[in-house]
């Protein structure tokens, strides 16, 4: 759709950024991700939504090649996947490492270098100064040399986010980056993904929070197993879509339907 | 250079012993930092058990004990080890830890049967590799240079230099795929390449050093020493120095504690390694019990403190306001009451007194000028907060006070400063108490 | 001088019997529990307790010695639990220290022991290390007996509560069962299991009792009871076994004999058993790959008939990507037939069972949008079995709403309409 009216995407033959064919994830029989397509063919900020157990993870995961398909593939950029790895940030879950691990928060940002780096090269002051200006970035400058057992959640968040901005990434994926913030660092952690996006880059983060989900972000992604619908927010963020993703779950419907009523107020 | 060689040759100094010990007990060390920070100290106890049979199968090949033979018999065990576990876990869905207990025991128990039918008529003694043998192998020396070594100082020293250019040259890469698997693979760094890595180097350690401590207390000196490390430090660098640190200790301690008590000079280093660690999780400063408790006990000890000063200021401030004169002192068993009693309680007022916050007289308390500060700063501290979650979150007025008397105890000055601009300096709380000026 | 050989060796090999049999009851639950390797802590944590009994007794009696292994073997699972919970230590590394501490604590005792000691006890404590079958006595074949019947007691006694903290802590908790009593419970049976089994076996293999009968079981069922039995059966053949081998060609100590005869039945039962086993596993996985590939391609090549209306029309391999093996295995089955070169098309039982998987895909696309909130819970990869895993009428109801918006594959006679009112 949109890629017809950008000249430079046609003039330079550009590959779209993110291109997942006939995917499907299974646990032996179960399917986790059943049969996925899905093109997003420029930048953009997207949110990734579904009920838990959605395969919203596994759908991240399937992307980096941190998981085995059971059929299908992912194209990155038109590439293969250990083409443009360094192409690509990843954000975890924060439950995904142990916090008790004898690093400073400097010393995680740092690892965001280390894909550019390549093997046996060791960060340098370059790598160093970059680190701390990424941490500025996010507001941590002043607890660079802490253990990161020592932060907040909020803060834990956030230096996950710095080392992402040290990855310089033009793929940014991120796993519930929101997840246990406070509304405060939230406003912060979208200002930087509003940042990335307007630097040309592609964000797809997975959010539990659907009354925000509007206000963020220009395209979401919607899942539920199956790829129940992709597009501009405001085209396929609709009732029928989320009756289609969580099915009756009435409390999660109402904060939808809120969100819904709000965008149509202001449409 | 005499003197040295006099030294070493007079047996009055076990220097060899010790030699033997500390440079088979740095790289052990070592790589159990990468096992204990990946949790995986138990593959190191799986394989450390299960290469036995490959010492044995080497043995049995090359003829000696001293040979490349054993390592390459012990690599290959390490490894199946490894992967084995995987597999069965993978593939056969049995729990990853049953898994791994089949597989090590399994191949231990070959090892073991090996070393007792086969090799009874070769020359391996089993003690010497279940236990260790560190008192007699400075007894079986080569020359080299013109001085007379050990002969089982070689392959250890080898192993010492490898674990040291393995740790150096994939400092980076183990470092984040200790830490983060996932996004290491996510860069392209092969997590899993590393993990083999490791544990065939995990393999080479055990070899290396089963003469000095022996197949089966080996665990003891990978484990322990990075553990104790993990309890003293937050810097991963550090945490390795300190580990290598415990070992060296232990090697020492082991030596001379077994020669006092004439007994296996291997099991005093486990032992050692053991007193090290007990010392580390009671008096660690940061994670030990002890620390862990006076810590708590300290904060306790000041939020309760800073509860009476602020209870003591409001006092005050409502003595002044009401014109019925409500009494500026209070009693000693009020204000502990009404903080909540209980033995901190208690402790809080001695503390308070020691730091000149507050004045007994008579059993009652009063601030003094310098506790009229610290509860001032407290109390706008408290209001403060209680005016900015009324603005910028609409709490009612009755909901407010609760999260206030909580954070006033962690809120600095900066935070404070912050608060006062965003909210456009107030001179009242929410509740229309005056909010007391910065101290 | 034959007669006593054979009482001996009767002897033995009820003691290993009883052994191996009260390990793979309790072994059961240590596996289910996840506490294989906590097991192998405290048989290495009992070791000290050997030497402390010995020297405060001074005598090598057995039921003091286990009792000191017993005592010590608890605290060693006492201590793996503190610097688990109260300090940052993880539970492999706070198992692992544990382990080789003691171990190393054990051997300083035991040497000590021997060197003071006179030359009469000296193999009895070393034993505890290697385990020494032969030592075996009457007595303690009637010690293992009593614990082999009051373990089988126990667990007869509270199998309900067993089961429940082994499958589920959290609900057991919940229910206001006593799961930290039950759990101390549990853990001071395979205490008791792993101690008698010490002199025997030693404290470097036993573990392996304890975990092999166990997951060796596992494979042949899915009910605890039957895992019960079969490991208790199992551990007891396995040590007689064990025994029996070792005696006949001399091999001494028996306990690696044991243990290497327990792999056998374990590599046995991974292989071979029905269902859970290797190669059942792996054929059933590969029939299962086959199938969903095939209907996937019938899907595909049904769907490009049905949009562009009409017939049957014939396909090329290349175009479809499909291998010459499998387009011959497809043509065997009658599902396709070449029509020149590198062409084929589908007979009329591929197209009917093209439209088949069509429908099944139809149907559980349009259930997982109908009942988002609990369809991934029923999916199946395999699409087809849609019709075993919903109920009727929800099979009728959806096939209703595919025959309204004209998405039913026409190949197929129309859905029963009775439910289409």
């Amino acid at each position: 759709m949109n890629a017809a009216a950008s000249p430079d995407v046609l003039l330079s033959g550009a590959q779209p950024v993110l291109d997942v064919h006939d995917v499907t994830v299974a646990y032996h029989r179960k399917p986790v991700l059943w049969d996925i397509d899905l093109t997003l063919a420029e930048p953009t900020l997207a949110g990734i939504v579904g009920p838990n157990g959605a395969g919203k993870s596994t759908f991240i995961k399937a992307v980096l090649g941190l998981v085995p398909l059971a059929s299908g593939q992912v194209r990155v950029f038109g590439q293969e996947l250990a083409a443009v790895r360094k192409r690509i940030g990843y954000v975890p879950q924060r439950e995904s490492v142990d916090w008790d691990f004898p690093v400073t928060v400097l010393d995680v940002v740092l690892m965001g270098t280390y894909g550019k780096l390549g093997w046996f090269r060791r960060p340098g002051s370059a790598e160093r100064r970059w680190a701390h200006e990424c941490l500025d970035r996010v507001g941590l400058a002043d607890l660079a040399a802490r253990q990161i057992g020592q932060l907040s959640g909020g803060q834990q968040q956030r230096t996950f986010l710095a080392r992402a901005l040290a990855q310089e990434a033009e793929l940014y994926l991120m796993d519930e980056p929101m997840a246990g913030v406070d509304a405060a660092t939230e406003q912060v952690v979208f200002g930087l993904l509003e940042e990335l996006r307007q630097a040309g880059k592609t964000v797809l983060v997975v959010h539990h929070d659907l009354r925000t989900v509007v206000k963020y972000y220009e395209t979401v992604i919607m899942l539920n197993m199956r790829l129940v619908a992709t597009g501009p927010t405001d085209e396929v963020f609709t009732h029928e879509n989320l009756r289609k993703t969580y099915g009756g779950r009435l409390a999660i419907l109402d904060a939808a339907g809120e969100a819904v009523a709000a965008q149509e107020r202001s449409a | 250079m005499n003197a040295l060689a006099h030294l070493i040759a007079g047996h009055e100094l076990p220097f060899w012993t010790i030699t033997i010990g500390v440079v088979a007990n740095i790289p052990t060390a070592m790589l159990g930092c990468y096992l204990v920070l990946r949790r995986m100290s138990l593959m190191g106890d799986a394989i450390s058990h299960a290469v036995l049979p490959g010492i044995v199968l080497g043995f049995l090949w090359s003829h000696s004990l001293a040979g490349w033979g054993i390592f390459v018999g012990a690599v290959v065990m390490g490894l199946i080890t490894a992967m084995l576990t995987q597999t069965i876990n993978t593939y056969a869905r049995v729990p990853e830890d049953s898994s791994m207990g089949v597989v090590f025991t399994s191949l231990f128990a070959l090892g073991v049967f090996l070393i007792t039918n086969l090799a009874r008529n070769f020359d391996l003694d089993p003690g010497c590799v279940l236990y260790g043998l560190i008192e007699a192998a400075p007894l079986d020396t080569v020359s080299w240079l013109g001085v007379e070594v050990p002969r089982a100082l070689g392959p250890m020293f080898a192993a010492l230099v490898a674990t040291c250019v393995f740790v150096a040259v994939f400092w980076k890469e183990l470092k984040i795929s200790s830490f983060d698997p996932a996004l290491a693979t996510a860069m392209g760094y092969r997590a899993t390449a590393m993990h083999y890595a490791l544990m065939a180097m995990v393999a080479v350690v055990t070899v290396a050093s089963f003469e000095a401590v022996g197949s089966i207390i080996v665990i003891a000196m990978l484990v322990v020493p990075a553990a104790t490390a993990h309890l003293l430090t937050d810097r991963f660098g550090r945490m390795m120095l300190l580990a290598v640190g415990v070992s060296i200790v232990s090697t020492v301690m082991g030596y001379w504690s077994a020669a006092a008590l004439d007994t296996t000079v291997a099991g005093m280093m486990g032992v050692a390694a053991g007193v090290q660690l007990a010392a580390a999780v009671i008096f660690s400063p940061r994670y030990g019990l002890v620390g862990k408790a006076a810590n708590s006990l300290a904060l306790s000890m000041r939020i309760v403190g800073e509860d009476i000063v602020a209870m003591l200021y409001r006092a005050e401030e409502l003595a002044g306001q009401s014109r019925r004169g409500l009494p500026e002192k209070l009693s000693l068993r009020h204000c502990v009451r009404a903080v909540g009693g209980g033995l901190t309680a208690r402790l809080a007022v001695p503390y308070l007194w020691r730091r000149g916050a507050i004045a007994l007289a008579g059993g009652e308390l009063t601030l003094t000028d310098r506790g009229r500060r610290l509860a001032q700063s407290l109390v706008r501290s408290h209001r403060l907060w209680e005016a900015f979650l009324t603005e910028h979150f609409q709490l009612p007025l009755d909901h407010v006070h609760a999260p206030a008397e909580r954070i006033e105890h962690f809120i600095g000055p900066q935070l404070q400063e912050s608060l006062a601009e965003d909210l456009r300096a107030p001179s009242v709380d929410p509740h229309g108490r005056d909010i007391p000026p910065t101290t | 001088m034959t007669g006593w050989l054979a009482y001996n060796t009767a002897i033995v090999l009820a003691g290993t019997m009883l052994l191996g049999a009260s390990c793979g009851l309790v072994g059961c639950f240590a596996v289910l529990r996840r506490r294989a390797l906590l097991g192998d802590a405290l048989a290495h944590a009992a070791l000290p307790g050997v030497g402390v009994a010995f020297l405060l007794a001074n005598e090598r009696s057995m039921p003091v010695l286990l009792l000191g292994a017993l005592v010590s073997g608890l605290l060693g699972v006492v201590i793996v639990a503190v610097l688990r919970f109260a300090t940052r230590t993880k539970d492999d590394a706070a198992i692992g220290a544990v382990l080789g501490v003691a171990s190393a604590l054990g051997f300083v005792l035991i040497r000590v022991i021997q060197d003071r000691t006179t030359t009469g006890s000296k193999a009895g404590l070393a034993s505890y290390i290697l385990g020494k079958t032969a030592g075996m006595i009457a007595q303690d074949v009637y010690l293992m007996a009593a614990v082999s019947a009051g373990c089988l007691a126990i667990v007869w006694f509270f199998y309900k509560e067993f089961k429940a903290i082994a499958f589920d802590p959290g609900f057991a908790k919940v229910q206001g069962w006593p799961v930290l009593a039950l759990d101390f419970l549990l853990t001071g049976l395979i205490a008791v299991a792993v101690v008698v089994g010490l002199p025997a076996v030693g404290g470097l293999l036993i573990t392996a009792l304890l975990i092999i009968p166990a997951v060796s079981a596992r494979f042949w069922t899915d009910s605890l009871g039957r895992m019960l039995m079969l490991s208790t059966l199992l551990g007891g053949a396995i040590g007689a076994c064990g025994t029996a081998l070792s005696a006949q060609f001399s091999f001494s100590p028996a306990g690696p004999v044991i243990v290497l005869v327990g792999t056998a039945a374990f590599t046995g039962s991974m292989l071979l058993a029905p269902r859970r086993g290797l190669i059942a596993r792996g054929l059933d996985e590969a029939r299962f790959r086959r199938r969903l590939a095939r209907q996937k391609l019938l899907r595909m090549l049904y769907e490009l008939d049905e949009a562009a209306g009409g017939g049957p029309r014939p396909f090329e391999l290349a175009d479809v990507g499909v291998t010459i093996a499998r387009i011959d295995a497809m043509a065997r089955d009658g599902l396709a037939t070449p029509v020149g070169a590198g062409r084929y098309l589908l007979t009329a039982s591929g197209r009917e069972q093209g439209a088949r998987a069509a429908r099944a895909s139809r149907l559980w696309h349009l259930f997982l949008s109908e009942h988002a909130d609990l369809a991934p819970s029923y999916a199946d990869l395999d699409a087809e079995r849609i019709d075993t895993i919903l109920p009727d009428e929800m099979i009728r109801e959806l096939e209703s709403r595919l025959l309204a918006d004209g998405s039913w594959p026409v190949e197929l006679p129309p859905p029963a309409m009775e439910a289409c009112r």
